[in-house]
């Protein structure tokens, strides 16, 4: 896969998002190194599928320097090397599974045979099979989500950008997700993976904290454990916060010293 | 172009999946027919009728078909991620055109079919009564795209309906002869494409060729195109 020479597939500096009259992200840096599983984390409101929505570039009044893959977030080129799976499944409900799936695959430049084979495969990755035929409109939550996912699959993206794609779903299939994106990230893909739920944070290879848009740690599952000395990650996100709140470090210090990565 | 067909064959699945909605479209122009046929049963009046209700129906149909869809795939998410796909913005509008076109023919054909059926005299060339309405439905498809940018809700969509058709409709003629309309009326029907749709077809059914009408599908080619163009820069590939 394609990266560049520090190896990072997204590399924002100064990145400055302003929603309406709100500014919900006022200077940003941040790096997401290539070929892992890096998770997004924070609240709801925190700011995850506004930054998500910039990197695959269909959020407007972004500026700063926002590069993914090389080249500017939204450039032409990265709409064939980056899939994005947005909050709400943006799947076609009056269309069955199998439907949704070749038409994305065929949007990724895949016709005929290779589409086919393509949604077949990707069915298979979401634990779908059997329902190939269903409409999506018939399908739960959960079941939409996954062919929403799936929809992102097809397409064989380098860079895959998920906006709480496990939410909803039941443990099993959770851990069967996770397990998937790590063997895509061992085929040199990045998964940029946004979640609310601390419990995720454990199954990543690198964490981004986000809270009112801005970072409060770039590290790993095990440093931020370690640093915190919490026992699980949700309190050592609150600690993190505590700490950013009453001044003895501020957020991206908690990154920087762990990651030692950062500029 | 490739993926142009990749979206008119979804659209066109998707309509596919929804017979309910095909059997309105095709019936509903009928229903109107059959009734003006049947009220004015051996007077003329369907021949002046019968070909404003064949350019009329698709218009309005498809723009509120497609005012109604694409609507649907904004708050769907569905075009937020077309939007991230190669899918090119005139690509998406064409493919919408190229599907609801395809209705339009199968209409167009019921349509016109079913008022010859009923006593409907058309002494030009049908053909090119039926060209005039599937172009008018093609209008209304890239009508309803240009427009949909302005609707929030689906409900606005909908809404969009008696702001953008309805006065056509009033200035086309139909009501009252344009030259007896106030100045200001006539130069406003005079700009507005239902005005020579209505006026082609009209004048297909009392024998008008090719010479003489087309003119007046120029005017409908132009309109398809201006509404896919402010369609197409309407559309936004960022949103806030």
């Amino acid at each position: 896969m394609v990266n560049n020479d520090d190896g990072a597939a997204v590399r924002a500096r100064g990145l400055r998002i302003v929603r309406g009259a709100r500014t919900v992200i006022d200077g940003l840096d941040l790096d997401v190194p290539a070929g892992q599983v890096v998770g997004l984390l924070g609240p709801s409101g925190s700011g995850k599928t506004t930054l998500l929505r910039s990197i695959v570039g269909v959020q407007a009044n972004v500026t700063g320097d926002l590069t993914v893959l090389g080249a500017p977030a939204g450039s032409p080129g990265l709409r064939r090397r980056v899939g994005y799976m947005t909050q709400a499944a943006s799947v076609y409900t009056d269309l069955s599974v199998i439907e949704n799936l070749v038409h994305f695959a065929a949007l990724a430049g895949r016709r005929g045979a290779a589409a086919h084979a393509a949604a077949a495969d990707a069915v298979a990755a979401v634990d779908l099979g059997g329902h190939e035929k269903q409409q999506v409109g018939s399908l739960s939550g959960g079941e939409r989500s996954r062919v929403s996912l799936a929809a992102v699959l097809v397409g064989d993206p380098e860079l895959l950008v998920l906006d709480e794609p496990t939410v909803g779903l039941d443990p099993v299939l959770r851990r069967d997700l996770w397990d998937m994106f790590h063997r895509l990230s061992g085929e040199g893909r990045t998964l940029l993976v946004s979640s609310h739920v601390m419990d995720e944070a454990a199954r990543c290879d690198r964490l981004l904290l986000l809270r009112g848009g801005a970072l409060v740690a770039d590290t790993t599952p095990d440093e931020l454990l370690a640093q915190t000395g919490a026992p699980d990650a949700e309190r050592a996100f609150l600690t993190l916060i505590d700490r950013a709140n009453t001044g003895t470090g501020t957020g991206t210090d908690a990154g920087t010293a762990s990651s030692g990565g950062v500029r | 172009m490739t993926l142009t067909m990749v979206t008119a064959g979804r659209v066109l699945n998707q309509l596919r999946h929804d017979r309910r909605t095909i059997a309105l479209i095709m019936l509903a122009p009928c229903l109107i027919v059959g009734l003006v046929a049947w009220m004015f049963h051996g007077t003329p009046v369907l021949d002046q009728f019968g070909p404003v209700l064949v350019g009329f129906f698709p218009l309005f149909v498809m723009f509120l078909v497609t005012s109604v869809t694409t609507q649907r795939e904004r708050s769907s998410g569905t075009l937020e991620r077309l939007m991230t796909t190669p899918l090119r913005k005139g690509e998406f509008v064409a493919g919408y055109a190229v599907a609801f076109g395809v209705l339009a023919t199968v209409q167009a054909f019921v349509v016109v079919g079913f008022a010859l059926l009923v006593g409907m005299d058309v002494a030009g060339s049908v053909w090119l009564v039926l060209l005039v309405a599937v172009l008018d439905a093609v209008l209304g498809c890239t009508l309803g795209l240009a427009c949909s940018a302005v609707a929030r809700t689906e409900f606005q969509a909908v809404q969009m309906m008696p702001v953008v058709i309805i006065p056509q409709l009033v200035t086309a003629g139909i009501m009252m002869p344009r030259d007896q309309m106030p100045e200001v009326l006539e130069w406003v029907s005079r700009v507005l494409p239902l005005t020579y749709a209505v006026e082609s077809l009209q004048d297909l059914a009392r024998g008008a060729q090719w010479a003489g009408v087309r003119g007046a599908i120029g005017v409908l080619v132009l309109w398809i195109a201006g509404a896919g163009v402010v369609g197409v820069l309407t559309l936004r590939r960022r949103t806030e």
